[in-house]
């Protein structure tokens, strides 16, 4: 009992993680036929909300068929919840210690939780960065029709060009944005 | 009654796999900006071991699902593998500007719903403006390089 709750407590290694997430493609798929993707909820969500007399041709469509994805999604956060509050792990984050030092003199100080407070907390400085990445992830995994679940793994692991090419964009986005936004970024602040 | 109960049976599996789905994203730290700042670094072996394993384990796993191809699924619907839509531009475009987001941010959609869940209001900020991303993107989709 001690043992497992210890288990459910510490982060688990990737190779532990990193094959359950692997499994909801195939999972999905035998439950009922369903393409392992997040991002496609965004899209439902816009399809759900928008007003009878607004008139975007990429939101006019049956949402209903796609229930199944809203109630995984509703999973997800269910799951957040366990795992970092009710199953919270009691340690800071082991970091390699190479990240530590940049992250020490990017001016970083407080390693202990998932996210840093410098960015995301409630202020002026990092509610206009929240609201522009956001954007930028709701308007390009919409362009690309996919994210790291949709084209990562499922395009991939169903050997799938277009999605080869979407984690391309995807990589040298996040090499451009990690390496001159986010220095750029937290010069400033 | 029991009638009245049937989509919450029917839809069961899909939060159970959505609730396993979020636990791994928190226990892994995937949704972790530390994580992935380390991963575009190249300063940890961890995030890229995460997406390594996970392809293999989809990949390995698929070759046991494509011999039941045709087959009906536990819902009754035939079993097919997905293919994507054609395109050529709007996978690396689309790619390279959720990328952008991503890299800065470090959380993709899957992290940014699991962290709502451990009540944080900056994941729910995220949340939020990605819908407004997605709508813009619905907007221009007709200009847009397809």
């Amino acid at each position: 009992m001690e043992t497992l709750l210890e288990l459910l407590h510490s982060p688990w290694p990737w190779y532990v993680s990193g094959p359950i997430i692997g499994f909801m493609v195939p999972l999905l798929l035998l439950v009922g036929n369903r393409s392992f993707g997040i991002s496609q909820n965004l899209e439902h969500l816009c399809a759900i909300s928008q007003p009878r007399i607004v008139h975007i041709r990429f939101f006019k469509y049956d949402w209903r068929p796609s229930l199944w994805s809203l109630i995984f999604a509703t999973g997800v956060p269910i799951g957040g919840w366990l795992a970092g509050v009710v199953f919270t792990n009691p340690q800071p984050i082991e970091l390699s210690s190479a990240a530590i030092q940049q992250f020490s003199a990017w001016g970083l100080k407080d390693m202990t939780l998932l996210n840093p407070p410098e960015l995301f907390s409630f202020s002026w400085g990092s509610i206009p960065l929240l609201i522009i990445s956001g954007i930028l992830i709701g308007f390009g995994t919409r362009y690309a029709s996919g994210c790291t679940s949709g084209h990562a793994i499922t395009g991939i692991s169903t050997f799938q060009i277009q999605s080869v090419y979407a984690v391309i964009g995807i990589f040298a986005g996040g090499m451009l944005a990690s390496h001159w936004i986010v220095p750029l970024l937290l010069s400033w602040q | 009654m029991a009638e009245k109960f049937l989509p919450l049976i029917r839809f069961s599996p899909y939060l159970l796999l959505g609730i396993l789905f979020g636990f791994a994203l928190i226990k892994s730290e995937a949704a972790s900006w530390y994580r992935i700042q380390e991963m575009f670094y190249f300063q940890s072996f961890h995030m890229y071991g995460i997406i390594i394993s996970a392809i293999s384990t989809a990949t390995l796993s698929l070759f046991v699902v494509r011999r039941m191809v045709g087959r009906p699924s536990l819902e009754g619907e035939v079993i097919n593998i997905p293919v994507k839509k054609p395109g050529r531009v709007n996978y690396p475009l689309g790619g390279f500007i959720f990328g952008l987001g991503w890299g800065t941010i470090g959380l993709c959609p899957g992290p940014i719903f699991a962290l709502i869940g451990t009540g944080s209001i900056p994941a729910l900020i995220l949340l939020v403006s990605a819908l407004h991303g997605t709508w813009l993107f619905g907007v221009l989709r007709d200009r847009l390089p397809q």
